[in-house]
């Protein structure tokens, strides 16, 4: 590889777990330790550790603030309070997808983004390219240690480490300076996984925190997992992953994410884009695809139906929870319904796939 | 990593255990451990015939699709059906689970192919 690789605090501790290690965004991070499947069903069944600290963390502070993120992103800013998180995108003038983002309101003046890790430079220069009087921003990245404890167990191991009561930090809230094994952390009840579950931000030691939690876990299953499980945990659940169901040439409209673009609050960029968009019939729209023939459908593969060309995958893959071969993807708006039958060309073979309803896994379902 | 005795191997990672004019095919521990675990394969029909170093199947993990070469040419006489149901035996039994039998066309083809002291080194200078 050309390029030196980012290093999470916590690489030499998964290569003592056996990690098998590769590149994600610019960072050298775990694929999996003891396989895709197993980490994936530990994940839905008790609770898997994550190390997540390839993701982006930029501050935004000053009285400008609430102003500067409202024009840069497309969901309603004004809706959270202190210790409330949105989730919430940026887009290009055109509508498309600059990022998808989870914004922390710190306070009224101060913000905490958390970016995807592959567009952590671009985020950065883009906000900075819009940036106003009476507002700075900070690129923390490799400041902040990152991991996510996602699973049905997660609350009852990370309660026996701290005195915080959990049960305080309700879907998308956060508490900052949580004593967590002697380590002060913010930690959020968010996640990427389809599961109830935690992040842990920490300017320390993360690597306390990480055997802390695997320690107290041990004898309820707990273990790490890696982005392999990452991927398909998001996958079932159907939670965007940038550069596959959503980038700079798609619109959050077509993508399904149409609940997070506020058109009715004042100015933001892409804003005029996406209400033409939003007037007019989209011509692609986001479906879920479940092969009805043997066969993987895979990113690229393309959708046809009647012997046309109607749209393409974006992600798919063999769904461990549901056992199932699925597939995300883009067709032309007509052919949307769920119950449709498609074909997906694999290896120059149509096969037939059917839409159905997402997201694939429901949590509690 | 496991390499087995009194099998041949090719560079693609594909084992090739012979007995009298037939040949098993199948992919090795190396092959499987760098897929991870795998969910789909894809067979052959009996009665096709293959050149050496033509695609015979496909082998696919959760995250990648992998193509398998035949090391030896042949005709498909056998194509084991369990692995159409378990997969995940590639994983568990890299060895035993043989994906298609051939009639050999050639048999002076597995002169061309890795011993497994062979094998070893060439995956040992690969890491």
């Amino acid at each position: 590889m050309s390029e030196t690789l980012l290093q999470s605090p916590l690489n030499q501790t998964h290569r003592d777990l056996g990690a098998k290690m590769g590149e994600f965004g610019g960072w050298e991070m775990p694929l999996e330790y003891k396989g895709v499947i197993e980490e994936h069903q530990t994940v839905r069944n008790r609770a898997g550790l994550f190390d997540i600290s390839h993701m982006g963390q930029i501050k935004v502070e000053g009285e400008k603030s609430f102003n500067f993120l409202q024009y840069m992103t497309t969901n309603d800013l004004s809706k959270i309070n202190d210790n409330q998180i949105q989730y919430t995108l940026m887009c290009n003038p055109e509508g498309g997808v600059v990022d998808d983002l989870l914004v922390y309101r710190l306070g009224q003046n101060q913000y905490q983004l958390v970016v995807n890790a592959v567009n952590t430079k671009k985020d950065y220069g883009w906000l900075k390219d819009h940036l106003v009087q009476g507002c700075r921003i900070t690129d923390q990245s490799s400041l902040v240690g990152k991991l996510a404890f996602q699973g049905p167990l997660s609350q009852e191991v990370l309660q026996s480490l701290t005195d915080c009561n959990l049960e305080d930090i309700g879907f998308f809230r956060f508490e900052d300076k949580v004593d967590i094994a002697g380590e002060p952390v913010l930690v959020s009840r968010t996640g990427y996984t389809g599961e109830d579950g935690f992040e842990i931000y920490s300017e320390g030691s993360i690597k306390r925190i990480w055997n802390a939690i695997l320690k107290k876990g041990k004898n309820k299953g707990v273990q790490p997992v890696g982005l392999g499980a990452r991927n398909t945990l998001r996958f079932e659940a159907c939670l965007s992953l940038y550069g596959h169901e959503i980038d700079e040439n798609r619109n959050p409209l077509a993508a399904g994410l149409g609940r997070f673009v506020v058109l009715k609050k004042q100015d933001f960029i892409g804003k005029e884009a996406l209400q033409e968009i939003n007037d007019s019939d989209l011509s692609e729209v986001l479906v879920g695809l479940e092969m009805k023939d043997r066969g993987i459908p895979r990113r690229g593969y393309k959708i046809f139906k009647n012997d046309q060309k109607i749209g393409e995958i974006t992600s798919g893959s063999y769904a461990p929870t549901l056992d199932k071969n699925l597939g995300l993807g883009y067709v032309q708006s007509e052919f949307r319904e769920v119950g449709t039958v498609l074909e997906i060309e694999i290896r120059k073979r149509r096969l037939q796939a059917e839409i159905v309803n997402t997201p694939f896994y429901n949590r509690g379902n | 990593m496991e390499v087995k005795e009194d099998l041949y191997y090719s560079r693609n990672h594909e084992w090739v255990k012979t007995d009298d004019d037939r040949a098993y095919i199948g992919i090795t521990d190396e092959a499987q451990d760098q897929l991870g675990d795998i969910v789909f394969v894809e067979l052959p029909q009996k009665g096709d015939r293959f050149n050496q170093s033509e695609e015979i199947g496909v082998v696919e993990s959760v995250k990648a699709v992998s193509e398998v070469y035949t090391p030896v040419s042949g005709t498909v006489v056998d194509i084991n059906e369990e692995l159409l149901d378990s997969p995940e035996l590639l994983n568990d039994q890299p060895y035993e689970s043989w994906i298609i039998s051939l009639e050999l066309t050639d048999d002076s083809e597995l002169d061309n192919l890795l011993s497994a002291a062979e094998y070893k080194s060439y995956c040992e200078g690969a890491q």
